[in-house]
């Protein structure tokens, strides 16, 4: 943790969501909704989940009330920051027809400052995935970065862990690293309760100056660096990563897939809670006349049958090859891709699995399968 | 509007009904906004739900709505399909038999005998079927009702030639893309979502209910894995029958599940 760090009191919290309002920003943070703690739109301290937490397993999640009022005491949300950097369903241009010729307007995409209030270290790395997805390389994509050049990053370390969590496996987390303009640590003791603020830009200082803070002392750093600590000792799953890529690309005939996919709904909700699948299908519409047509841009997934659709049929339409395509891009091809896994151990495609299936289970019996493969070669 | 010359004269839709509630016809006449331009775009050459001028066929589209359930309905599709360029059917029941596809897993005569007076007037088929078992079918739009907006879409498609955007895919896709929270995982509410056809925009999870089946089942349902995770929800299996057998209820994969459920011994 960084020797400079400051002392933020919860009293004062509000003043950080003011400062970032009138600097023009939307706050985005957790909030209570249908359950469960989502991201949305919050304007001040009232809407946090105050005293709120979460219970995570595999096919489900449930709200749970803390003994303190913590203002960050859940661990994930249903659904990553990919919704507002990589919007599920955004219009590309519309065409209009005018005396036989055409005209095409680009789609007004008005993009909100957003301030993102509570980014955990995973998520931090799904953005850093993304960014590599649609910044790097010879091919931008101008939504994301137009968005994603906007954004202020609150982080805050996670001081729980949930069932489903395994960053720890993944070194993704729990401890904040890099990707923010502030990140906080939020520790409650029997007689206070404070964040201890390290600052990641010079936006992130400039914001944290126009709020009341001090110097934290050492003491404040220690107690901070130990929640997180703690936190790693708590993670629900994990996944051992060692030899995961060559593991997946022995086992591709492996009868484990068949058992998986007796289980598998093809339903895509891993897919698209996952904060870094970032498949998009292009739709085009025209309406009744024909005067006016438009191309929509709308999240998608691997799991559906139009995804591999090519001249004749599906290339994957067999939910065993779904599945295994999904898990094998994730976990290993995803690193031939990109130069790192496309996991980060949020666990919410185990949350959020409708039969509660378990990515680090299937990678364990995977690995399990492969050992004896391994040592007959 | 001017008079146009046969070539350019607008296509000739017309609309039928068989068994069914009429629910999916009044989707068309509720899309009001669009109306109109739905009156621009094509000649409504028979409706009787909206209007009773008549225009001879053929029709360049014809909507059928409803199941087959008597053999005067199963000579009257054909002549239809005779008179129809396309043909498009609209609704669960057109699709799927319908909710009085029930009579299929009973005796139809016992239900006549319930039923009426004097059953020996009623002419009617064991089973509601679906259009497609009796005819040629050019695309089945879901739903129960269905979706105006993907009616529109339907036909919008239909007049500029190319292929409706109907995905197949699970409600699922719709619910996390609204941003809905799951209610099986978040309030282990029952949801039938996985396994069903989109289309619905996922509306009962929305208002924090499971999904009911109402647009059947989805490309690739795996009934049998939801079910068993229904079961972990105390789902028994006289519920788990029931909600296969609903709107829906003819359509094979939902048949089949509710057929395992039906006399299980639990």
């Amino acid at each position: 943790m960084d020797e400079h760090a400051f002392v933020l009191e919860r009293q004062h919290f509000r003043h950080l969501l003011a400062a970032l309002q009138e600097r023009g920003y939307q706050t985005i943070g957790p909030t209570v909704r249908e359950g469960a703690i989502v991201y949305d739109v919050i304007e001040s301290d009232t809407d946090l989940p105050v005293g709120w937490g979460d219970i995570q397993d595999e096919g489900s999640y449930q709200l749970m009330q803390r003994a303190e009022a913590a203002l960050f005491g859940y661990t994930l949300s249903p659904q990553s920051w990919k919704r507002f950097l990589h919007p599920p369903d955004v219009r590309l241009w519309q065409a209009h027809r005018t005396d036989g010729t055409f005209s095409i307007t680009p789609a007004a995409d008005e993009i909100p400052r957003c301030a993102f209030i509570g980014v955990r270290a995973c998520e931090l790395h799904a953005i850093a995935i993304l960014d590599r997805v649609f910044l790097d390389g010879a091919f931008v994509d101008p939504i994301y970065q137009r968005r994603r050049a906007h954004t202020f990053i609150v982080a805050v370390n996670c001081g729980q862990a949930s069932g489903t969590c395994f960053c720890a496996s993944m070194q993704t987390g729990p401890a904040v690293d890099s990707g923010f303009d502030l990140a906080l640590t939020e520790v409650i003791d029997a007689e206070r309760h404070y964040f201890v603020v390290n600052v990641g830009t010079e936006g992130g200082a400039e914001v944290l100056n126009a709020l009341p803070h001090r110097e934290a002392s050492a003491e404040e750093i220690a107690a901070a660096a130990q929640i997180v600590a703690a936190t790693a000792e708590q993670m629900g799953r994990s996944l051992e990563t060692a030899n995961l890529k060559a593991t997946l690309y022995n086992r591709s005939e492996d009868p484990l897939w068949d058992e998986v996919a007796e289980r598998c709904l093809t339903c895509g909700n891993c897919t698209l809670v996952c904060p870094t699948c970032f498949c998009t299908t292009v739709t085009d519409v025209t309406d009744l006349s024909g005067a006016v047509a438009e191309r929509r841009r709308q999240w998608d997934s691997c799991f559906t049958m139009e995804f591999s659709y090519i001249h004749g049929g599906s290339v994957r339409y067999t939910p065993k090859a779904r599945y295994r395509q999904w898990m094998t891009h994730k976990l290993a091809s995803w690193i031939d891709q990109f130069g790192v896994s496309g996991c980060v151990g949020c666990g919410r495609c185990i949350t959020w699995c409708p039969v509660g299936i378990d990515i680090t289970d299937m990678a364990r019996r995977l690995q399990t399968a492969d050992q004896p493969l391994g040592e007959a070669r | 509007m001017t008079t146009k010359t046969n070539a350019e004269r607008n296509p000739k839709l017309a609309v039928w009904k068989f068994a069914s509630c009429d629910g999916c016809q009044l989707s068309l006449l509720d899309c009001e906004d669009e109306l109109l331009a739905v009156a621009g775009a094509v000649e409504i050459a028979y409706f009787p739900e909206a209007t009773r001028a008549v225009v001879r066929g053929p029709y360049d589209l014809s909507l059928v709505e409803g199941s087959i359930t008597t053999p005067h309905d199963v000579e009257r599709i054909k002549r239809i399909r005779k008179q129809s360029k396309t043909l498009i059917t609209i609704g669960a029941c057109a699709t799927a038999g319908g909710i009085q596809a029930l009579r299929n897993f009973t005796e139809v005569d016992d239900l006549t005998a319930a039923v009426y007076a004097t059953p020996a007037y009623i002419d009617t088929l064991a089973k509601s079927m679906p259009i497609a078992d009796h005819v040629f079918v050019d695309f089945e739009l879901r739903g129960c009702p269905i979706n105006k907006d993907q009616l529109l879409e339907v036909i919008s498609a239909f007049l500029h030639g190319r292929k409706p955007n109907t995905p197949t895919y699970s409600v699922c896709m719709e619910c996390k893309r609204r941003g809905t929270v799951c209610v099986m995982v978040a309030a282990h509410t029952p949801c039938l979502g996985p396994v069903t056809h989109a289309g619905c925009d996922a509306l009962c999870p929305a208002y924090n209910r499971g999904c009911f089946g109402c647009f059947g089942p989805m490309e690739t349902p795996n009934t049998a894995a939801l079910s068993a995770w229904w079961r972990r929800l105390g789902v028994a299996d006289p519920q788990l029958m029931r909600a296969f057998r609903s709107f829906n209820a003819g359509a094979e994969a939902f048949r089949k599940e509710s057929e395992a459920h039906e006399h299980a011994d639990h």
